[in-house]
């Protein structure tokens, strides 16, 4: 049934009638709120169709590296809650959120989306951790797609804290804003059969033979790649999803 | 002396109550409580593996009580079960059982997930009343629903509902207690702090009073979700 | 000596019905020292001086006699274990799946292979929840093709309809097969286009399952689907 079920997808997904009635490249219904956590420097909250992630950003003090003694840094975190999924456990993080908090990490970073010396309070002493936490509320799949946009969200939602130069005071946000060069952004293009599929459903997941990450920035450059899945993909396959991410990207920012 | 707020001793903060939130879950419910928001999901009763977790005679009820990296006070709080989370996901379930009928169930398991994307006190409690809805909306049978609150002293008086600001006030003192609400038992009791016995009887009676007020919140949280529908 | 409730009313756990003892407590309520109280979230049914719910939520419970779909998730020397879509797994014996002989460490997977749907009926239950299968009786079968879909339990009677008229209209409007399973599993067949009209229209019984004057309001919208399809 497993294969008779793929088969099944298979032929809807030729006809482009997808089991919930979308195109292969259409995403479900999004939605963007910032601000959902008071408690988080910045925050945000995504949904995509049932599925649902908060991020929010933490900021502490710490030392910088001794090769960037100039620079503050990020740290990206996921955790895949069991509230949000039955299979998903209490425990140490499942290889699944390391790989989906890296992935996100990696955009952030790479598209170079902020100035890691405004993060500096003092040079090889003192510097912003600007610290970002993906928490799954209900995912009903494509858990890419959402953290990549709510992670974004959170960090323009950001303020700091009020910093006195020895101690934080986090109950009061200052007026500083974290600038952002860049805003990157990924959409995950995901191959079952022969198709390209964006945004499944945990249905469609099961079935998946490869997917790719494409991470870019607002000019369509592109910052981060990630290619998962069991099955290899061709050149062709590699053109094909990137061409398709990066227009899908851009559709994605009009929510934020 | 007043409540820095302004509330009156006997007054809670503002609660938003609402059943079905998480699709996914059996049952599920949102519960805010001034700054303190807890997500509840509920899954079962489903299979217990290992095999010898199973209970021949009746369902397991697990509880798990976690706050999200971002939502605590001060520094990111780091993920994973911590001793304080471990002795919270104790007391919530033992809150909890005297309500519940598992009898229905043997060698099963119900499983229920705590997470607060923010606090500002109360966050048990507040965590204990969004089960309690969620365990409804997952079907399960039970005698009553479970409301929680902590009461305590604020500036020397007994008061309901503290919140952060008035638990970081000197000699504030903090007692969560989960009532049933049919009956009218007390499931939940902690205290930290100093008081005399005769202040613990009156907080308790004006905390049996404010479930009695959560109990008509997490009621039509419940029928708002069906009679929509 | 008095009623706190209507008929049809939504009621909480906890909740009381009914005051003094002239009402009887049936199915999701108890009684206590002052009255009758819910124990369940449900729909009040107040028949003969008996108060009663109706679960409007909750997983399935295996029950004897029921026509589920299963899912095959274990095979073993002597059956298969079948996921029943509850909290328990359910046995299916060789002696009850099949007539034909069958030799002893013979490849089972020739019937049942692991993941393969099965309309199955519970042939017994256990107190301690231990449940076997059969697959003889009309209309018991592996499942080959189709999609399948999960609707709430409770719902289940609405979907079929009285003597199945629900269902056999969604069959007859959309040209599906469709199978539904006491536990909430739905094996639906068509083409991608019908499917997706046969799913809404299950979706929506499932939503409205308990307004008044649901079977025409169903036609309504099939009609309205079926139209826009052509």
């Amino acid at each position: 049934m497993y294969n008779n079920l793929k088969l099944h997808i298979i032929n809807c997904l030729n006809e482009n009638i997808r089991f919930d009635g979308r195109k292969n490249d259409e995403h479900r219904k999004i939605t963007v709120e910032y601000g959902i956590s008071k408690s988080a420097e910045g925050s945000a909250r995504v949904k995509i169709g049932n599925t649902e992630v908060i991020v929010g950003v933490k900021t502490e003090i710490g030392t910088p590296y001794p090769d960037k003694p100039g620079e503050g840094t990020i740290m990206v975190g996921a955790e895949l809650t069991p509230l949000s999924n039955p299979d998903f456990e209490n425990g140490p993080p499942s290889i699944q959120a390391i790989e989906l908090a890296r992935v996100i990490d990696r955009g952030l970073r790479e598209s170079e989306a902020m100035d890691f010396k405004q993060l500096c309070i003092k040079e090889g002493e003192k510097v912003w951790l600007l610290l970002i936490d993906i928490c799954t509320v209900n995912d009903e799949g494509n858990l890419f797609d959402a953290s990549s946009l709510a992670a974004l969200a959170a960090l323009k939602d950001m303020h700091f804290p009020a910093f006195d130069g020895e101690k934080i005071d986090y109950k009061k946000k200052s007026e500083k804003k974290l600038e952002l060069k860049e805003e990157p952004l990924s959409v995950t293009v995901y191959k079952i059969g022969e198709k390209y599929v964006i945004d499944p459903t945990n249905e469609e997941e099961v079935f998946v033979d490869s997917r790719l990450t494409v991470a870019a920035t607002s000019d369509g450059t592109i910052c981060a790649l990630q290619k998962g899945g069991d099955s290899a993909l061709t050149e062709e396959d590699i053109d094909a999803m990137i061409d398709l991410s990066i227009k899908k990207t851009q559709e994605l920012r009009k929510h934020l | 002396m007043n409540r820095p707020d302004g509330r009156r001793f006997d007054e809670l903060r503002d609660i938003e109550a609402k059943a079905g939130i998480i699709k996914r879950a059996d049952g599920s419910a949102s519960f805010k409580i001034g700054d303190t928001i807890a997500y509840a999901a509920v899954y079962g009763p489903r299979n217990l593996y290992p095999k010898f977790l199973q209970n021949p005679e009746k369902g397991v009820l697990r509880c798990s009580y976690n706050m999200m990296p971002f939502s605590g006070s001060g520094e990111r709080i780091r993920p994973g079960s911590s001793r304080r989370s471990k002795e919270i996901s104790l007391v919530t379930q033992k809150a909890l059982l005297p309500a519940i009928n598992l009898n229905e169930f043997p060698n099963s398991v119900i499983d229920i997930f705590i997470e607060f994307p923010q606090t500002d006190a109360g966050s048990r409690c507040a965590g204990i009343c969004a089960v309690s809805i969620a365990l409804a909306e997952a079907g399960i049978p039970m005698k009553e629903l479970v409301a929680a609150v902590a009461v305590g002293l604020v500036n020397g008086e007994v008061a309901v509902d503290l919140s952060k600001e008035e638990e970081d006030l000197g000699g504030a003192v903090d007692i969560p207690i989960a009532v049933t609400t049919r009956s009218g038992k007390i499931s939940l009791l902690q205290m930290d702090g100093m008081i005399k016995a005769e202040d613990i009887k009156k907080g308790v009676a004006l905390g049996k009073k404010a479930c009695q007020k959560i109990f008509e919140i997490q009621k039509k949280a419940l029928k708002e979700k069906y009679n929509t529908q | 000596m008095s009623l706190l409730i209507k008929d049809k009313d939504i009621v909480v756990p906890g909740e009381e019905l009914a005051k003094g003892i002239e009402y009887s407590s049936g199915y999701g309520t108890y009684k206590d020292k002052e009255g009758i109280v819910a124990s369940k979230l449900g729909l009040v049914n107040i028949r003969d001086k008996e108060i009663s719910l109706v679960p409007l939520s909750g997983r399935y419970m295996p029950q004897r006699d029921d026509v589920i779909i299963g899912q095959i998730e274990d095979i073993s020397f002597s059956g298969w274990r079948v996921d029943t879509g509850s909290a328990y797994s359910a046995m299916l014996s060789v002696r009850d799946a099949t007539s034909e002989y069958i030799n002893k460490g013979a490849d089972l997977t020739r019937f049942y292979d692991l993941g393969d749907y099965i309309v199955t009926k519970i042939l017994n239950v256990t107190s301690q929840k231990l449940i076997d299968l059969t697959m003889k009786g009309p209309g018991l079968r592996k499942l080959v093709g189709g999609r399948i879909i999960e609707v709430n339990a409770h719902k289940v009677p609405r979907i079929i309809g009285k003597a199945g008229s629900m269902v056999s209209l969604i069959k007859e409007n959309t040209n599906c097969k469709i199978t539904v399973g006491q536990n909430g599993l739905i094996w639906i067949d068509g083409s991608p286009a019908d499917e997706l009209v046969a799913v809404n229209t299950i979706r929506k019984i499932e939503r409205e399952a308990h307004i008044s004057g649901l079977t025409d309001k169903i036609k309504a919208y099939l009609e309205e689907c079926c139209k826009k399809n052509e």
